[in-house]
């Protein structure tokens, strides 16, 4: 039996054709794009074409679009700027948020920098708007709500224009995380309210080693990374020239083919559930998975038993990749803190399912086929 | 038949030697795996490939495995060197000891530590561009909790006493940081023998891909500890949070690997170039070869040629010869370079130099049509800059006064 690859929440495969777009940038124009001769300023040319591509896919101006290393560093660079630069004196955040958000926002509470409240959960994992509108009612100082736009483990999904224009009401400052949603979903950023959202070309079928930040034209913040005067002098270092090319390319292939590749991830997710739930006793599902939610990602928890314990340890021993929560934590034994937060059941266990477009029917049967004898 | 543009600005950005592509490309599509999955294969296979290329990465520097975490890049190595150590020794002090010939990534990383109330001394350097050891001593403070000083200058090549200064820094208990873009992968650079704590060096300088770097932190004797700039999956045992770039480590391993290995024959092969370069061209009146002769990088060679402007040379051939008057990080200003300045150029000489960086690829063609076109469009300049005919008339060009516009 082949391998079924049903991680990709994890990260994706590189599209072929996006390396073929980034080759030329690995071989023959290799320039420093800051160098002022011809292989520098064919280098500079690769790398504004690929930020205005990125700007018009998520409607946005090219100067509001920074290249980063990733997902993480966006998310560490708003989050910063945000307290440092902008003022927010407390944060708002949800004990769901990945690590890249969750550590960064404990940091800055730990130094004292900032204080931090966590928003009340729904029993399905939204966030619940009162409290989050108490929240900011009560906050004396300025705030930043960070929430990310689609949980990577359960795929619930932020009402992020909800969310907006409750900051806008109040004052505070935005940041999404939506390393989950950029290219899979599309953008309209010049009419959603928000300061900041990051991306990863990775989670798209682009490369890894690079992502975007988002910064709103009306917000003004300082380098996170010191030292040059790249990117506007927002973020010091060498460009990572082939990875911006590609990350624009997967981000064009994602935007061109959307329609046809959403609908056909979520058949197989709807496909999935339903095949479960026909053949698994007892088994149930994480979050909002037929309402607000990713068509990648599906959480699902089976009953606990002594074997179903087993079930990543033999998912893999058949050549089935899953995962039990974000790749980011999956070594530790500590469990998921999403799954925690959100279905403190001890006699589940969960596993998440992600979908790309790479998947079939016969994989989802031969999976579901596969768990009737392993739970 | 000589192949135009020729490339001799291998200190910007290297280009990718086809081996370290080769190692790679196996990582974008097929090996794909997120290295932080432990649940499958694909996880495996990404996360043995980065165990391997942290063997290669560490093997060339004499570090074990385990010092070496992944950033992307040098930059971002430099900026958690030394905010890392500031914070993590918060408690000991907050000097820094640093020097004027350093990039910009070291240099704005400590401004930007004088802002969150750290102190930095700046030490000048001697003409040479070596920085003088007994300033450095003389400026230790019970508070001094770090001195970084690069390994090589990626202007004039120059090579720092790096046994010397460590020794120093070992002496007064201070950690020693070294910016080692420059140098690693060129010349025998060994964390133990030179006594380094931190030292930070990215692929793109050294025939690997851009978008990828090394921290070395030392763990024992003493066990350095620096603060985390990015916080996220704890990732590279909690120093560096995030995806890692797997097919941009595994590049930077080869990349590592090939350079331990063929350090001996490039270098012969390299200097030799260089020397011929830099011999014909010094042979060109009035032309100064900029850094210390004998400690300087094997592959550049830095030479002010009076009387003619830097920008001016290089339009003269830019298009048939990529080099450049300094750092590309710098070289969309028309300032003339700070660490020329620093080496005591006035801003005649300064603005008039040319930074040749040569590679593995050069060839010996190459050299010969650079050693031409560079000679002929000086002398060309020179016959219509009227500087050059009052210097060749015997008038003391510092006596003039100009006037100011």
């Amino acid at each position: 039996m082949n391998r079924i690859y049903l991680d990709n929440a994890a990260t994706t495969p590189l599209d072929s054709v996006v390396l073929e777009a980034m080759m030329p940038y690995l071989t023959t124009n290799f320039g420093n794009p800051s160098s002022i001769y011809s292989y520098g300023r064919e280098s500079r040319l690769a790398i504004e074409n690929a930020r205005k591509f990125v700007a018009k896919t998520l409607n946005a101006h090219p100067a509001e679009i920074f290249f980063t290393s990733g997902g993480t560093e966006s998310s560490n660079t708003a989050i910063t700027a945000a307290v440092r630069d902008l003022g927010c004196k407390h944060i708002i955040s949800s004990s769901i948020e990945h690590h890249a958000t969750l550590h960064t926002v404990e940091h800055l509470h730990h130094t004292g920098e900032a204080a931090l409240s966590y928003v009340k959960l729904l029993p399905n994992g939204h966030v619940d708007m009162e409290d989050l509108e108490r929240l900011l009612a009560e906050s004396s100082e300025k705030s930043l709500v960070t929430l990310m736009h689609a949980n990577n483990e359960v795929g619930n999904m932020l009402d992020i224009f909800a969310v907006g224009e409750l900051c806008k009401l109040y004052g505070a400052i935005f940041h999404s995380d939506t390393v989950q949603t950029v290219g899979h979903f599309p953008f309209d950023l010049r009419n959603t309210p928000v300061h900041f959202i990051t991306g990863a070309g990775h989670k798209f079928h682009g490369p890894k080693g690079v992502g975007i930040l988002y910064i709103n034209e009306n917000v003004k913040i300082t380098p996170f990374v010191h030292g040059g005067s790249q990117e506007r002098n927002m973020r010091a270092g060498t460009e990572n020239l082939y990875g911006i090319v590609g990350f624009a390319k997967a981000l064009e292939l994602a935007s061109a083919d959307h329609e046809k590749d959403s609908a056909y991830i979520k058949s197989l997710k709807v496909y999935m559930m339903e095949q479960l739930k026909k053949h698994i006793k007892g088994v149930a599902f994480n979050g909002d998975p037929l309402g607000r939610s990713l068509y990648t990602v599906l959480s699902v928890s089976f009953p606990k038993t002594e074997k179903s314990e087993m079930i990543l340890f033999n998912l893999d021993i058949n050549n089935i990749c899953a995962s039990g929560g974000s790749a980011c934590t999956s070594g530790a034994d500590a469990g998921s803190h999403v799954i925690r937060a959100i279905n403190n059941n001890p006699n589940q266990v969960t596993v998440r399912f992600s979908f790309s477009k790479h998947n079939t029917q016969q994989e989802i049967d031969a999976v579901v086929a596969k768990l009737q004898e392993l739970i | 038949m000589l192949k135009l543009p020729i490339y001799l600005d291998n200190n910007a950005t290297t280009p990718m030697d086809p081996r370290v592509l080769e190692a790679m490309l196996p990582y974008f599509v097929e090996h794909f795996g997120n290295a932080a999955s432990r649940n499958h294969p694909f996880g495996w296979e990404a996360e043995e490939a980065v165990d391997y290329a942290r063997e290669q990465v560490a093997k060339l520097i004499g570090a074990d495995p385990k010092e070496i975490i992944f950033t992307s890049g040098a930059t971002e190595a430099d900026n958690l060197a030394i905010k890392g150590v500031f914070e993590m020794y918060a408690n000991k002090g907050n000097h820094i000891i640093t020097c004027v010939t350093e990039h910009k990534a070291v240099l704005d990383t400590c401004k930007h530590i004088e802002k969150q109330g750290g102190e930095v001394t700046y030490l000048p350097v001697k003409p040479d561009g070596l920085i003088d050891l007994h300033e450095l001593e003389a400026a230790i403070k019970p508070t001094t909790v770090l001195i970084s000083i690069m390994y090589a200058n990626n202007e004039v090549g120059v090579i720092q006493p790096v046994k010397e200064i460590s020794a120093i820094a070992k002496k007064h208990g201070v950690l020693f940081f070294t910016d080692a873009t420059q140098a690693v992968g060129k010349i025998p650079v060994d964390v133990l023998k030179d006594g380094i704590d931190l030292l930070a060096f990215s692929a793109h300088k050294m025939y690997g891909p851009k978008g990828v770097g090394a921290l070395y932190v030392r763990r024992k004797n003493p066990r350095v500890k620096v603060t985390a700039q990015m916080d996220g999956g704890g990732h590279e045992r909690g120093m560096r949070s995030g995806t890692l770039n797997v097919p941009g480590i595994v590049g930077l391993g080869k990349a590592c690997e090939l350079c331990r290995l063929e350090m001996e024959q490039d270098t012969k092969h390299i200097k030799a170039l260089r020397d011929k370069l830099e011999n014909a061209l010094l042979q060109v009146e009035e032309s100064y070869l900029n850094g210390h002769k004998d400690h300087r990088l094997p592959h550049v060679s830095n030479i002010s040629f009076k009387y003619v402007e830097g920008e001016g040379l290089m339009m003269g051939f830019n298009k048939n010869i990529a080099l450049s008057s300094g750092s590309a990080c710098t070289s969309a200003s028309l300032e003339p370079s700070y660490v020329l300045k620093a080496l005591g150029l006035g801003d005649d000489l300064a603005h008039s130099s040319l930074r040749f960086g040569l590679g593995r690829f050069t060839t010996e063609e190459q050299i010969d049509y650079t050693i031409e076109q560079v000679t002929n469009t000086v002398n060309k300049l020179r016959e219509m800059s009227p500087l050059w005919e009052m210097f060749k008339e015997g008038i003391d060009l510092n006596t003039i006064e100009w006037a100011h516009h």
